[in-house]
This record gives structure tokens, sequence and C-alpha cells, in this order.
């Protein structure tokens, strides 16, 4: 078996692990809960080992040694490291809170991830490393960033459920914000699934599927009718999400989780990951573009994303501690944060150009 | 004196505006909005590009006003321009000031040790616990010194009425992990200013076997002297077997100082690549680029075996030379930088870069025609001919290396700034100030043992430590 079969195994089991999640709401059966921690286990496990062996194949294509030999060099390589963190994460989580309830919130975002691998056609083979990326600098940037966006990715899911909990009035800005954040999120991956079930595509990068085919089989559409269509569509699922949202409440809270378990939580995961982005991420990268193109820092689309990511969380951290900022105006901070993370992570190789575009291959 | 009042008023107020959380919001805001203009909005390029950007949003008609107008306000150099720089330096401002208007309070807990407090002062601790023990102060003294030892805290003991205070402290000088954390942020930006104004940022293309004493800053084209002479030897891309993907693009350099060579770590030619520059005088030059610009004078350089002879052999297109031991000649007839063979069987050129040679050569005996073959650097299958192996090693004097020349003294103040700024976060994150005051009294038959404590962070983990305590006092 090579590492493809096993990043396979570890993709359906997180996917049956949503399942068995959500299952584990509905039913409250604890057995059910126990199958579903040990799926999403036995995929974390298939996992590690597809992640240790595309290592070995990668240390045998390049030959550069161990050090480079980490297979975080493109697009689909790190969105995969993304999920293992996540799911590391969760399971850690599972165990310290004695609470399986998260799962439900956490395995979509793996399982979304995954599947916008799949929908997007990217390119999967083992390419070797172009000069600019032979460093040795790429383990502790590439590895400390996506651990840093993992625990960003928990805080949001945290804080989506925090403001659902705690939001009642269909009026009030905060149960908006929410419900509409989550309804957007739900219309784009739905619009990219229409889109991978219309053209079937296998188009070799992100780029060639962004230019081509994102969005064309509904908001872009050559035919106006479809393209207004999707919009109302997409508005109408942003409305039903508006509409019904208040049954998410009731289902967290028939488990017992507190909110201040989840303002917990939502704290705890920018407290780990805004340091680790900051060394990692910012400062790493830093020292790695002054031993690659002579700037440590050159206003690159990656970087001032990283930054106005940096700047937001600065802001959620220095709003709690000094405004004593707590409840619903911190959740959205956290959420807003983690769409900043999401833009400077996939939207800036998607949507933008820079030094940094060869990170999309 | 009124005058002054009114000074002092100002300034009071000016302080109070930058030392506000406000505008740091106001700031980080600004920021964070011109800079996705400026991600959005192609920096430094030309016109026409932005031009054709815009017109996707505001149509054709309106996409050069809108241009002319972001222009005007610098959005298309946006992060060199003068409003920018402001908006950054009204940051650190106000960080210095933030930073220094609430270090005195925390300035006073730093340099104050935990010391013993009243019953009622203990008994607003955020974490209590009272256990009763049986024995002497004396017993209980060196088991909760213990305990605390236990735990990873020194015990400072003082005599108190009836009994004695034990206070114990740890961390706190992470208290100001905050403070480290913002200076650093400071230093940081002090060294991008040095950066600016004392170093240059430049670049250079150089030709294979020529060199040059000036670069070119990057943003004004001004030619800039380097105090001694740069030469490029040789320059060199190899590729992934069979592909077009680079492994590693290198230059061979040498410097020449009044004519003469100069070693560096004992060499006097210096390989860089891409992750490796080379450092002289506090200028660093990095591989950043490569291109084809051939001439007349460039040289092929060919390796050839007949027999047991071989000789390397240089020679400038249309030139021949005599196969050792023969008197057959060979003639550079034909070039390809880059040749490929189309579906047809037709050769062609794919690319303006050495990315695959190919050098065809006309092989005649006495003025008469043999044979003629292309011979492909890459493919050492076609370097055979029938009376001889032809190995083309290289095109040498057609490539340029093209290289990112820098002097930046101020990076060691960023770098400084870096490491300073992690000892700031993790103080700040992940270490924290705990107390513990342990009153202990002498009651009736025993020792009545009070203990109170309180963490700036992490509780959870603080709670699980004070009960550890707790249970070594009983035992």
């Amino acid at each position: 078996m090579d590492s493809s079969q096993f990043f396979g195994i570890s993709g359906i089991a997180y996917i049956l692990a949503m399942v068995a999640y959500i299952a584990y709401l509905a039913f409250r059966n604890s057995t059910v809960g126990v199958i579903a921690t040990t799926i999403t286990a036995v995929g974390f496990v298939s996992q590690t080992i597809a992640f240790v062996m595309r290592g070995i194949e990668f240390y045998d294509l390049g030959q550069m040694g161990v050090m480079r030999a980490i297979p975080l060099t493109n697009l689909y390589e790190s969105l995969v490291f993304f999920v293992w963190c996540l799911i590391l994460g969760y399971l850690v989580i599972e165990w310290k809170y004695k609470n399986r309830s998260f799962g439900a919130f956490i395995t979509p975002i793996a399982g979304m991830a995954l599947a916008f691998i799949d929908i997007s056609g990217m390119d999967k083979n083992i390419h070797p490393l172009i000069p600019a990326l032979q460093s040795n600098w790429l383990l502790a940037h590439v590895t400390m960033s996506f651990i840093a966006y993992a625990a960003f990715a928990i805080s949001f899911a945290t804080g989506i459920m925090y403001l659902a909990v705690t939001t009642e009035n269909k009026k009030s800005g905060a149960y908006i914000f929410w419900t509409v954040t989550l309804g957007i999120f739900a219309a784009v991956l739905i619009a990219m699934g229409i889109d991978f079930m219309a053209f079937k595509v296998a188009a070799r990068s992100p780029e060639a599927f962004i230019q081509s085919y994102l969005f064309k089989a509904t908001f872009r559409n050559a035919s106006g009718i479809i393209a207004l269509l999707s919009y109302f569509g997409a508005a109408g699922l942003v409305f039903l999400t508006w509409r019904y949202g208040h049954a998410l409440k009731k289902l967290i809270e028939s488990f017992s989780i507190s909110q201040e378990i989840l303002d917990d939580l939502t704290y705890k995961n920018i407290a780990i990951g805004f340091p680790i982005f900051t060394l990692g991420g910012l400062i790493f990268g830093a020292i790695w573009a002054d031993q690659a193109w002579g700037k440590y820092w050159s206003w690159d689309p990656k970087e001032t994303w990283s930054l106005i990511t940096w700047f937001v969380y600065a802001f959620y951290l220095h709003a709690r501690f000094l405004r004593g900022w707590r409840g619903n105006k911190i959740a959205i901070v956290a959420v807003v944060g983690f769409v900043c993370t999401i833009f400077t992570y996939l939207g800036v190789n998607l949507l933008l150009s820079g030094l940094h575009s060869y990170g999309g291959g | 004196m009124s005058d002054k009042k009114e000074n002092r008023n100002v300034v009071d107020k000016i302080w109070n505006v930058f030392s506000s959380i406000t505008l740091a919001v106001v700031i980080f805001s600004l920021i964070s909005i011109t800079s996705i203009v400026g991600t959005i909005i192609e920096q430094q390029a030309e016109p026409e590009r932005n031009i054709k950007l815009l017109s996707k949003f505001f149509g054709e008609s309106f996409a050069p006003t809108v241009f002319k107008m972001l222009d005007s306000f610098g959005f298309t150099n946006m992060y060199g321009s003068w409003w920018f720089m402001t908006l950054l330096f009204v940051f650190a401002a106000n960080l210095v000031i933030c930073s220094l208007d609430r270090l005195p309070k925390i300035w006073k807990v730093v340099k104050e040790p935990v010391k013993p407090l009243s019953p009622e002062l203990l008994n607003s601790m955020p974490l209590k616990k009272e256990i009763f023990l049986k024995g002497r102060v004396d017993n209980a003294r060196s088991a909760a010194e213990a305990a605390l030892k236990g735990i990873g805290f020194k015990a400072d003991i003082h005599a108190e009425a009836g009994g004695v205070q034990i206070c114990a402290e740890k961390g706190r000088y992470s208290r100001l992990g905050v403070y480290v954390t913002h200076f650093s942020i400071i230093l940081i930006l002090i060294g991008a200013v040095v950066g600016i104004f004392f170093g240059f940022n430049a670049s250079l293309n150089l030709l294979e076997g020529t060199s040059s004493a000036i670069v070119y800053d990057r943003r004004t084209g001004k030619e800039i002297p380097l105090g001694f002479d740069l030469k490029c030897n040789d320059f060199e891309v190899s590729f992934y077997d069979n592909s077009d993907t680079p492994k590693s693009f290198r230059s061979r350099l040498a410097i020449f100082e009044n004519g003469k060579p100069v070693k560096i770590n004992g060499k006097e030619v210096t390989e860089i690549d891409v992750n490796s520059p080379l450092k002289y005088k506090g200028i660093t030059f990095y591989q950043s680029s490569y291109g084809f610009s051939p001439s007349k004078d460039s040289l092929f350089k060919v390796s050839v075996t007949s027999g047991a002879k071989k000789e390397d052999i240089s020679l400038r297109f249309g030139e021949s030379f005599t196969i050792p031991g023969t008197n057959i000649n060979g003639k550079i007839a034909d070039f390809s930088p880059a040749i490929a063979v189309d579906e047809s069987g037709k050769l062609f050129t794919y690319a303006e870069t050495m990315n695959n040679p190919a050098v065809f050569i006309e092989f005649t005996e006495g003025g008469k025609q043999k044979y003629s073959r292309w011979i492909l650097k890459r493919y050492p299958q076609t370097w055979t001919v029938p009376d001889a192996t032809v190995e083309f090693k290289d095109l040498w004097g057609a490539q340029y290396t093209g290289l990112q020349v820098r002097r930046d003294p101020g990076v060691w103040i960023v770098y400084l700034g870096c490491l300073v700024m992690a000892v700031g976060l993790y103080a700040a994150f992940f270490m924290s100030h705990a107390r513990i005051w342990i009153t202990l009294k002498e009651e009736k038959g025993g020792v009545k043992a009070f203990i109170a404590a309180s963490v700036n962070k992490n509780k959870i983990a603080f709670e699980q430590k004070i009960e550890k305590l707790a249970g070594g006092l009983n035992g």
C-alpha cells in the first residue's frame, strides 16, 4: 500500500466520523459516541502512517536529507497536514474535557477540507522541491503555521458554538453575524460541490480550477438566469440558517456544553495559536525570506494577510485583557480572525498573486 | 502660570490619545484596510495591468480615472508611501506610549517580592483552603517547606503572633512578557528604519565571464558603487530528471579588489544558490534569477574522446575542431537552448532559457560531408557519433545570473527583535505569576493551616498544584 491509499482511508474515516458524531448528538447513544471516537482515531492513525510514508517517498525522490523531506510543499500537502493537526487537537480536547459533542463541529471542518481537495481537483502528485523551497526553515515555518491554523480553526468552531448558545433574538447583531457567516460558508462549499459534479474536473492546479471552473456552474454561469438563481439559492440558504439557527442552541445545550467551556476553549486555542503563529509564521517566515530572497519583509500578499490576521488576534487578546471584553463581542472577533486565516491560507494562493505563488502547485 | 497649565493639559491630552486602546484599534484597522487594497492593486507594476484589473470592477470607461486617483494617493506603491509610513509610525508611538502608561503599575508588582499579608487580604484571594494538622507548628512548617518544594516553589518564612506565615511565588518577571513583546516590535521597526536609511536593495545581471563594480537600485534604477569588483565565473542550472523543474541554480562568483582576487573562507571562488548567498563587506549577493543572452563570443565547450585520447575544446559558433587521432573535422553549425521534438518529428526550440541545450555538429573529412548530429547536453546517449564520443559540456558566456544585492545594517536589530519577541511571547503566554501564602497557627491539639493563592493565568493547572500542596501538608 502506498501513502495515497492511507490518505484515502483517513478521508473516508473522517467523513464517517462526522456522520457518527452528528448521530451521537441526535440520538445521545454512548455506543455511537465510542464508535465515532474510534473511527476518528483510526482515521488519525492512518493519516499519520500516510504522512510518514509520503515523507519517505519524498525523501527518495529529493535526496536532500531528512530536514527537507517534509511533505509540506504544496497546497494539497498543507491542507492534509492542517486536517491532521485539527484532528489531533480535537482528540486532545475530547480526552481532556471528556466531552464528545465538539466532534460534530470539528469533524465537518476536517471533512470539508478533504472534500475541498477532491472538489478542486488539485494536484496530488509528489513534486520535487524547487530551489526556493530547499531550506531547513521550511520544516519549522510550515509546520508551526499549520499548528496555529488548526488551533484557530478550533477557536472558530467553539466561537460559532458560543454565539449559537448565547444568542436568541433573531434581530440581534450577533445572531445575524454567526448565522450569516455559517450560511455563507455552507453556500460556498455547496457551490464548489456543484462545480465538481457539473464538470468532473481534474484540473492540474487549483489556479487553473479557479480561473476556469470555480463557480462556473453557479454564480459565474454563462447563463444569467442560472447565475441569478444561484445567488437566490445562496441567499435562501443564508436565510434558512438564520431562520433555524436557534436549533443549534438546543442541540448544544442538550449536551451540557456550557458557555464558559466554549469561551475558555476559544481563548485557549487563540492563546496557543497566536504565539506559535507569530514565531513560526511571521518570524521564521521573515528569517527564511531574508535568506532566500534577501528581504525579510516585502509586503507580498501572503505576508500582508498574515499581518492582518495577526492584528485581529492581537486585538482579541488586548480587548480581552485590557477592556475585559467577554461574551458575544469577543467571540465575533475570534470568528473574524479565522475568516482572515482562511484568506491568508487559501484566498491568497488562489486569488492573489505574489512571491508565494509556488504554494499553489 | 496659566500658560504652563494649559501646555500641560495639551501634553496630557496628546498622551491620553496615544495611550488609548481606541487609537490602537483605529490604527490596526487603517493599516489592515489599506493593506488589503495594496494586495489587490499590484504594487510597482505596469499601469496597464492595474487598469485591466480595475476595469473588472468599474468598467472600461471609469478604470483609467480610478487608476489615476489611486495612483495619485500612492496606492500603486503604497507600502513605501508617506502616509503608510505615517500609519506605521503612529502605530509605534501608540505602542510605546501604551506600554509606558501601564508599565509603572506592573513594575511595582514585579519589583516587590511576595510578602506576608493580613488575614483580610488573604481571605480575598481567589484560591483558599483550610486544613487542620496534627502536631506542632515546627513540624507543620517543615512539612509545608517540603510540600512547596515538591511543586517547585521556594518557601519564605515569617514569624507571626501565634505561628508563622510562609510566602512563596514563581514567575514574577513573566508579568513583563507583554512589555518585552511590545519592545521587540519597536526594535524590529527600528531595524527596518535603519535598513531603509543606511542600506540599499539593488539587483545585477551578470553574464558569465564578466564583472561589475556597480549595482542598480531596485526602485530608482540608480547606480550604486560596490567598492570592489564582482565577477561571475560560471552559471549553471540543473533539472530534475527528464523535467523542466529546476533542481538548483547556482553561480560561481569571485571578488576582486584593486584587480587582485579576494579569498572568502579561504576560497577565491564562492558558489551561491537560492538559499545560500555570498556575503562580503556587509553586502549580500542572493541568487534570484537567471537568463539567456548569447553572443558571438559565447564559447561552446565540448569534450571529444576517440580511443584513449581525450581533448577538451572551446570554440565559437561556426568554428571547427578535429577529432583527435583522425582528420575528421566537426563544425558547430546550429544551436538550440531548449530542444524538443514535436509530434511530426520536427525539432523546435521550446524555451528561451537553457533548459535542454543542444548543438548541431557537421562532421567532414577532407572537405567532404560525412554525417551530422544534434548533441544534447542532458542526454549522454546523443554524445556517441561513429568516430568518437562528443560530450557537449556547456555554452559558456551565454547565460547571465540574476543577483539580488542588499546592504542592510538594520537586519541584526530586526533579528534581535525577533529573538526578544520569542522570549516575550513565551513569558506572556506560557508562564504565569503564581503566589502562595500559608499561615500556620497553633490551635488546641494541632495546627490550623490556611492556604491562600493567586495566579494570573492558567488557573486550572495551578489549582491542581494547590491540591497537591494541601495533600503534601497532610502527609
